[in-house]
């Protein structure tokens, strides 16, 4: 009965494999097939996370590859973190998926992107219930591909084929940390099954300190590429460039949510060689600071949102790092349900008016209300207002950075949350509420895609609930195991956070509700402060005329110095050898060949005299040989 | 009465002499066949003259001259084959307009 | 049939070309499919010597020996065992797959097919000969077939390249005669058999000599940085079959010297030039990789690709650990899938658009979408994506350098960004973007083109989610070199 948890991503692989080959004829039938698989594969999770809930652990494996002394199993195995994500990931991602059918509708290529969407599913189901690192590595790079496939699934827009190359690559080299790490992981402690990152199993290797700690944060790299972690960010607000549901699964939802959870999964690495630990909350602290505070000016409804998603996952990560384990991972997924449905709403804004720039929007609640309702319960929930999910999640997260002993990381973190609540309800006040700036056609969209809406908003409310003290934290208490730490409620924190969070929400509603010339002059007293969120902190700027500009430099005169040099020494070489043999050939014809034709001359001279014997007439030839018979006669005659 | 073996043998040389004759002066190619036949002929004279005359077994000789005179038609056909090639292809059955051999 | 099965393997081309001989130059359909029919019936036997191929034996299977020349010792040796089958196989396949894809030649096919049945045999016999003179026979024969093939009916600067492949090799090779001579004489009684050479203590430095004259001879062959220019040339200018048979089996050729002579012959040798087989490995993977990207003709761009991921060959050969080993034959076997399938793509392209120019192109996913999709799968493929072949050879190549030059395993890994930039960056220029009006009217990808892909993409597939199939081959006969190299009397 286990080895049925082969079946749940096998059954979005074969809708891709189906989809891709005859998905054409199908037309529009064919997302349901998409459908079908997520949900084939939601009722088959069910028995899993529940056991997983109830405390079991579902372990299979089989021999992948044994290359002499190295062995790799390949498998799955369940446990509280597999079960919450795979709950998430099937449950986000099927939702999405119907949004899809009425999101795509019309587009020409409308089976090939449910394939994709397929793809993905069984790509990230199987990243999620890896036993080994190295299936999550192969995962991993599926779920890049899968990426890489959506971003550019509008490749026609030289914009997105760009964005999608250049998230393919960044991820990349995040990825290359998380190889390196794996080997390293590897050789040292002889394993890459996940559930032996454990302090028992590390106990041994503790001597090897130095190396396990290096391959912790090359692990951790991994993560920064997929995350989008400060320095690696700049790939997820171009990724915008694909259709709003990848945006909303894959961007939101889930795959950068990865990142995350390989940090969670090795965190008992981490833990043991506590020396990754500062590294990763400064970088998940300063992505949550530096992505907020570009969201604050971005005027691209989806970018906006990008930036929120990248300051969320910094918020994740900066929670594990100051070992908030059930913080950074209950995050993870009320983070998933309203970023989605921020994302959804966001997509059917951008569906119903047919612009991206909340500058152009306004008023829109009136024609929307599905869309409008549901965006401000994901926004609430985002800016920490309770009872709503975020709220549960991200104290716990300040909780835990309160109680880390280092205060510079609350007090960045709290900041960040104030600037989310106000950047979401900027978005939230411009977008939905005050006059319409511009006329549209505006219209609510259908069911297919309101509907997922609403279940998404219901998550988003009730989703934290259980790490809420209402519930004794038994959410906390489940993915932390027996070992969990206390759970006090810290009502100080608390106070604060929800303080920070209404103070964000009133300043937005200040500004762009009540007096709305006054950004602008803001704006206008603080240049250098807004062009620098404005401009994205010029980090593609940098990396432009930096490493890229770099890399292509080092290749084109790689090219030429291969052509010239290494090319030229080989046609130098050539050359040379011409030469040498026209000074042989001279020689040649003037001494050598001059002694052989020497020879030839000779015998031409002998045979012209010859040659006048024959005349070519028969019976001159008879008159010889007879003459000669004659002779011969003679001779023998006289002896 | 027997004719002396000296008679036939001067016969047969001065036949020879003739063949060889016709050979080396004939200019017409048809002639110079005739004159290998004379040649031919001349042998065969020689070889039933001698078997005749000393040889342990007659008939030898005989076989051997009808072996000769069944060259001698096969060489001619070929022979004339040739001289009517030649014909089709020069125009002339003289040998001192054909020097085909000449390198 | 069966007795001799690694002789009919090698000759039944040979005998082909030789009965194409006799037929009229205007029989072309005839002499096309007789040819296709051939090397079909030739894989036919490959699967059979598949099957017949016991993986659990380390020794040589098939093996056939007779007298060839007694007074210089020299016999007719052939064989097989785990290293030389993959090859063997590989070389049946794209000899097969790159005769349909030859298609499309359309001038002196009589002669084309001639010389392609014959460089067929060379190809083959290389790799199972075990005799060093036979070797060296085999491993001229394929020259002068490619020479032609390449210098007839190559592109516009087909002369220039021919003569430059041919040369260049042929320098190689000369070296590598010297090798083989130098063997010969060191051995008594002389013999050129590699079994028994194998068998002789050669002092340290004439190991050491020996080693580079063979080095030499293999590193131009493969190609080495940095003796690698001829082969951007010869690429860009052969007809796309013979691109395929160049890039997927007589850069094999090359490595393949290493794994049967250089390394088991002289051990020594072998680890004494370790250290430097890794630099140059990881020069030619990094390097390779940036000239790469800068290049404007697709050709180009994967001729120099190639000389990045025979890096990785050279890097798991200079790991001396089973998994650099194993992962070094298979990388050649999937390079061979891979990059065939790469320059086959290149050629239906180049057919249809008569460009190989990667700026000219664009928005192609629009009108050619199966194209697109294959031609995404390989090039996925060729920058190891997991799941995919290039991944499973590649990471065993790295996880056997891992264990002895860490930094080199470090370094290599900029070339697997590499490959992700430039293969990304030539679909980006060639599929993506908006359509270019002058190639709206390109047909997609026809039925016998796509039959062409197809075996490749199978064989892809397969080693990449489950490498455990073809690496059972592989594994025992490695298992003995590696025992052989690290000194243990095996």
């Amino acid at each position: 009965m286990v080895t049925l948890a082969y079946l749940i991503p096998l059954f979005p692989l074969l809708a891709f494999a189906f989809l891709i080959f005859f998905g054409k004829r199908f037309g529009d039938k064919s997302a349901w097939v998409a459908i079908g698989a997520s949900l084939l594969s939601l009722i088959l999770s069910t028995p899993f996370v529940m056991g997983a809930v109830q405390g079991q652990i579902f372990v299979h494996h089989f021999e992948w590859l044994r290359i002499g002394s190295a062995l790799f199993l390949f498998g799955f195995s369940i446990d509280a973190l597999s079960a919450m994500m795979l709950f998430v990931v099937t449950v986000v991602g099927t939702l999405i998926i119907i949004y899809s059918v009425g999101y795509m509708h019309g587009d020409p290529r409308f089976s090939r992107f449910f394939a994709y969407l397929s793809l993905f599913m069984a790509s990230m189901l199987s990243l999620v219930l890896a036993n080994s690192l190295l299936m999550l590595y192969i995962s991993w790079e599926l779920v890049g591909l899968c990426s890489y496939l959506l971003i550019g699934f509008w490749f026609e827009k030289p914009s997105a084929a760009a964005a999608s190359k250049k998230a393919f690559i960044t991820t990349r080299v995040g990825d290359i940390a998380l190889f390196l790490g794996m080997l390293l992981l590897f050789f040292t402690t002889g394993t890459l099954e996940l559930r032996n990152l454990n302090h028992e199993f590390l106990a041994p290797f503790a001597s090897q300190s130095k190396v396990l700690t290096l391959a912790g944060l090359l692990i951790f790299g991994g993560a920064v590429g997929k995350s989008a972690q400060f320095p690696l960010h700049v790939w997820l607000p171009d990724a915008m460039e694909g259709p709003t549901p990848v945006s909303a699964l894959i961007h939101a939802a889930t795959m950068v949510a990865a990142g995350v959870y390989l940090v969670a999964r090795s965190f008992g690495l981490i833990t043991f060689f506590p020396d990754a630990l500062l590294p990763i909350a400064t970088i998940g602290t300063i992505t949550a600071f530096m992505a907020a505070f570009i969201a604050l000016t971005q005027t691209d409804i989806k970018r906006v949102l990008a930036y929120s998603t990248i300051s969320q996952l910094g918020f994740m990560i900066a929670a594990l790092g100051l070992k908030g384990y059930g913080a950074g991972t209950f995050h993870l997924m009320t983070h998933a349900f309203f970023k989605a449905l921020l994302f959804l709403g966001a997509g059917s804004v951008i569906h119903g008016t047919g612009t991206q720039d909340i500058r152009e929007m306004g008023g829109l609640w009136k024609k929307m209300p599905h869309t409008t309702f549901t965006f401000l319960i994901a926004s609430l929930a985002i800016a920490g207002v309770p009872p709503l999910s975020g709220f549960w999640s991200k104290d716990e997260i300040l909780v835990s950075a309160y109680e880390s002993g280092m205060p510079i990381f609350y007090y960045l973190l709290s900041i960040t949350a104030t600037m989310t609540a106000f950047y979401m309800f900027r978005l939230v006040f411009l977008t939905f509420f005050g006059k319409p700036r511009k006329e549209f056609h505006v219209h609510e969209s259908p069911a297919i895609m309101t509907i997922p809406l609403w279940l998404l908003a219901i998550g988003s409310a009730l989703v934290g609930l259980p790490g809420s003290p209402w519930m004794n934290h038994f959410f906390q208490t489940f993915i932390e195991g027996s070992h969990g730490a206390e759970h006090a409620i810290n009502l100080f924190v608390m106070g604060i956070s929800v303080g920070l969070g209404a103070f964000g929400i009133v300043l937005a509603w200040l500004l762009y509700l009540v007096f709305p010339a006054v950004p602008e002059k803001l704006g206008a007293i603080f240049k250098p402060l807004y062009l620098a969120s404005n401009r994205k902190l010029w980090f593609d700027e940098l990396y432009q005329a930096t490493v890229i500009r770099g890399w292509y430099a080092l290749s084109s005169a790689l090219a030429k110095f291969d052509l010239g040099v290494i090319d030229g020494l080989v046609n130098a070489t050539g050359i040379g050898n011409l030469r040498l043999s026209d000074i042989q050939n001279w020689i040649d014809i003037h001494i050598v060949d001059g002694a052989v034709n020497g020879v030839g001359a000779l015998t031409r001279g002998f045979s012209s005299a010859l040659r006048k014997i024959q005349t070519g007439f028969v019976q001159n030839y008879l008159i010889i040989s007879f003459i000669g018979a004659l002779m011969l006669l003679f001779f023998e005659l006289r002896k | 009465m027997l004719i002396p073996l000296e008679h036939i043998l001067i016969f047969s040389t001065l036949l020879f002499a003739i063949g060889v004759y016709g050979v080396l002066v004939r200019r017409n190619v048809v002639g110079i066949l005739i004159s290998i036949e004379l040649i031919l002929n001349s042998v065969n004279v020689n070889l039933i003259a001698f078997s005749r005359s000393n040889a342990l077994d007659p008939v030898m000789g005989q076989v051997f001259a009808i072996f000769v005179i069944t060259l001698a038609a096969v060489g001619a056909t070929v022979g004339l084959a040739i001289v009517l090639a030649l014909y089709r292809i020069k125009r002339t059955v003289y040998t001192d307009e054909i020097n085909l051999l000449k390198w | 049939m069966l007795n001799h099965l690694l002789s009919w393997i090698v000759f039944v081309p040979l005998a082909g070309a030789i009965v194409i001989l006799f037929f009229p130059k205007s029989m072309t359909q005839w002499i096309k499919w007789k040819a296709t029919a051939l090397c079909g019936f030739n894989l036919l036997l490959g699967c059979i010597l598949l099957a017949k191929f016991n993986p659990n034996v380390t020794d040589i299977q098939f093996l056939e020996k007779a007298s060839w020349i007694p007074q210089i010792g020299v016999n007719y040796t052939l064989g097989v065992d785990g290293i030389s089958l993959p090859m063997v196989f590989l070389t049946l396949l794209l000899s097969c797959l790159a005769c349909i894809g030859s298609f499309g030649i359309k001038e002196r096919e009589k002669e084309y097919y001639f010389l392609y049945l014959l460089l067929s045999t060379g190809m083959l016999g290389t790799f199972v000969a075990l005799d060093l003179f036979l070797f060296y026979i085999f491993w001229e024969v394929v020259l002068v077939p490619m020479y032609f093939l390449i210098g007839i009916w190559g592109g516009p600067r087909k002369e220039y390249a021919a003569i430059k492949f041919f040369l260049y090799t042929l320098a190689g090779s000369l070296f590598m005669l010297l090798g083989i001579l130098a063997l010969y004489f060191y051995s008594s009684p002389h013999t050129f058999d590699m079994t028994e050479l194998g068998k002789i203590a050669y002092s340290r430095t004439f190991q050491q000599f020996v080693f580079l004259a063979f080095f030499l001879g293999f590193a131009i062959k493969v190609p080495i940085w940095p003796f690698h220019t001829w082969l951007p040339d010869a690429h860009v200018e052969a007809p796309t079959p013979i691109s395929v048979l160049l890039a997927g089996v007589l850069l094999k050729m090359g490595t393949y010297g290493f794994f049967r002579i250089s390394y088991p012959i002289l051990p020594d040798g072998a680890r004494w030039f370790q250290p430097w087989m890794g630099v140059l490995a990881v020069t030619g993977i990094i390097y390779g990789g940036f000239v790469s990207l800068a290049q404007q003709d697709f050709k180009k761009m994967i001729a120099y690709s190639s000389v990045s991921h025979m890096g990785f060959v050279l890097l798991g050969l200079a790991a001396f650990t089973q998994d650099g080993l194993n992962g070094a034959l298979l990388q050649m076997f999937n390079h061979g899938t891979i990059t065939g399938g790469l320059f086959l793509l290149v050629g239906v392209l180049y057919d249809r658009a008569h460009s190989r120019d990667l700026n000219g192109f664009g928005g192609l996913g629009v009108k050619m979408t199966v194209y697109s999709g294959i031609l995404i799968f390989f090039s996925l493929a060729s920058l190891g994506l997991p799941g995919l072949s290039g991944f499973v050879s590649e990471f065993l190549c790295l996880l056997g350098t891992f264990q002895v030059y860490r930094w080199f395993a470090v370094l290599a890994c900029i070339g697997i960004i590499l490959a992700a930039t430039y293969l990304l960056y030539m679909i980006q220029r060639v599929l993506l973007g908006p359509l270019n009006p002058k190639w709206s009217s390109l047909p997609d990808i026809n039925r016998r083109e796509i039959f062409t892909l197809v075996p490749l993409m199978i064989f892809i597939l397969a080693v990449g989610v489950y490498p455990k199939f073809i690496l059972e081959y592989m594994a025992p006969a490695l298992t003995a070199l590696l025992a052989k190299l690290n000194g243990i009397p095996f």
